[in-house]
């Protein structure tokens, strides 16, 4: 499968000169596993470098892991929503109380936006994800709950032809503990990533800033290596990272953050692209 | 290795941090945690505790009703709102593993996750004065 990190900011859109290299959108992943299809992991503001033309597609999946504004705020502007006759599925966590299109309605109609969902052109379906295994085009799919406020969802592709990438994009294992250091089976998130290729993974905060924003939902990057270390993961992307973190910052952060670890430690750069799975 | 439901990882936090009894056990009655304040009424600490299923544990600490008589794992609290998937209480008396007997009162609510998913059950106990 071929990956493109479109967006890899957290909480607020960032762009500005001081995060050109490492990137101002927020969350946002295009996954091609099949020819004619894409699947997206949230839709942030990165969600509008991707190209949704339907002469070049027929159906696209948007996986969203949760519905807070920085993973939502760029579908509006989604061009292939736009695209009249194409098949969108849109999945997002479930709630206890409420279904998933009650719940994008509170952004997507007015007068937030000015674009109701049902005036969209394309064939809209919305799913609550199922908590477990699904199938999309070239695709197998697993979701499952994470600890991060409200009901949140993190993803494990597998590959038709092998590769697994397991995305949790906002994610605190340590809250409660303080640290992410097992057992495994009492650690959010681990069978998600558990031996997977490429993780990536919430590291919006340094170490030395965690224990101010316990509860907030986010790892710290020492929190983000346990966690990939635990799972026994190929490569570790960090993502999410905070809007007040500059190229600089980040620059700074892992230029030793993967040292003397036993996993590759690469921060996500808007842009990057990765192939999972066999070429 | 399997993995927990969060929101059983979550419970298992909060029920660490809190002076309140709290045990815990999966869909299928399998004893998951008790928290430290449970651990000094049950008389044994959780660390030294292997996931009892539901017959175990609803024996091994010897409850009795008010009359004395023993009382069978299905009617305790916790095994009731496993079962029948709504919150049971009751007041009865267990002997912990070291030996000393106890008056109890435990309310127990069944879990459910989005979607209706039976994740399980909680158990608060608290203690009642000897009578």
């Amino acid at each position: 499968m071929n990956v493109v990190l479109r967006g890899v900011r957290g909480s607020l859109p960032s762009p500005r000169p001081a995060t050109a290299r490492y990137g101002g959108n927020t969350s946002c992943v295009e996954v091609r596993a099949e020819p004619g299809c894409v699947t997206v992991l949230d839709a942030g503001t990165g969600i509008r470098a991707i190209d949704g033309k339907a002469s070049e597609l027929h159906r696209v999946d948007v996986l969203l892991t949760h519905l807070h504004m920085d993973h939502i705020l760029g579908l509006g502007f989604f061009r292939a929503l736009y695209q009249p006759g194409l098949e969108v599925h849109l999945w997002g966590p479930p709630s206890a109380t409420q279904s998933l299109h009650a719940r994008l309605t509170r952004y997507l109609s007015p007068p937030l936006f000015p674009v109701r969902l049902r005036d969209l052109p394309c064939r809209l379906e919305l799913h609550d994800a199922p908590r477990g295994r699904f199938e999309l085009p070239g695709l197998s799919v697993t979701a499952d709950l994470v600890c991060h406020p409200g009901p949140t969802l993190g993803y494990r592709l597998e590959g038709e032809h092998g590769g697994v990438l397991a995305y949790i994009s906002d994610h605190e294992p340590a809250l409660g503990t303080g640290a992410v250091d097992g057992p495994a089976g009492w650690t959010s998130g681990y069978a998600l990533a558990r031996g997977a290729d490429v993780l990536i993974h919430d590291a919006q905060f340094t170490d030395d800033e965690y224990p101010s924003h316990v509860g907030w939902g986010h790892s710290s990057v020492g929190h983000a290596i346990a966690f990939a270390e635990l799972a026994g993961v190929g490569r570790l992307v960090p993502f999410h990272h905070d809007p007040d973190h500059e190229d600089q910052a980040l620059d700074a952060i892992y230029a030793t953050a993967g040292r003397g670890r036993s996993i590759a430690v690469a921060p996500a750069r808007e842009g990057d692209e990765l192939s999972i799975g066999p070429a | 290795m399997g993995q927990q439901p969060v929101e059983l990882i979550l419970l298992k936090q909060v029920a660490g941090y809190l002076a309140t009894p709290m045990f815990l056990v999966d869909a299928g009655g399998k004893l998951l945690y008790y928290n430290e304040p449970a651990e000094e009424l049950l008389g044994h600490r959780y660390e030294e505790t292997s996931q009892m299923p539901l017959e175990e544990w609803g024996t091994i600490f010897s409850p009795t009703d008010s009359l004395g008589r023993p009382m069978p794992p299905e009617d305790l609290p916790l095994a009731r709102a496993l079962a029948g998937r709504e919150p049971s209480q009751g007041n009865f008396f267990i002997r912990g593993l070291d030996g000393v007997a106890r008056h109890l009162s435990v309310t127990a609510v069944p879990l459910e996750g989005p979607g209706g998913t039976h994740l399980g059950a909680l158990a608060i106990f608290w203690a009642l004065p000897r009578r």
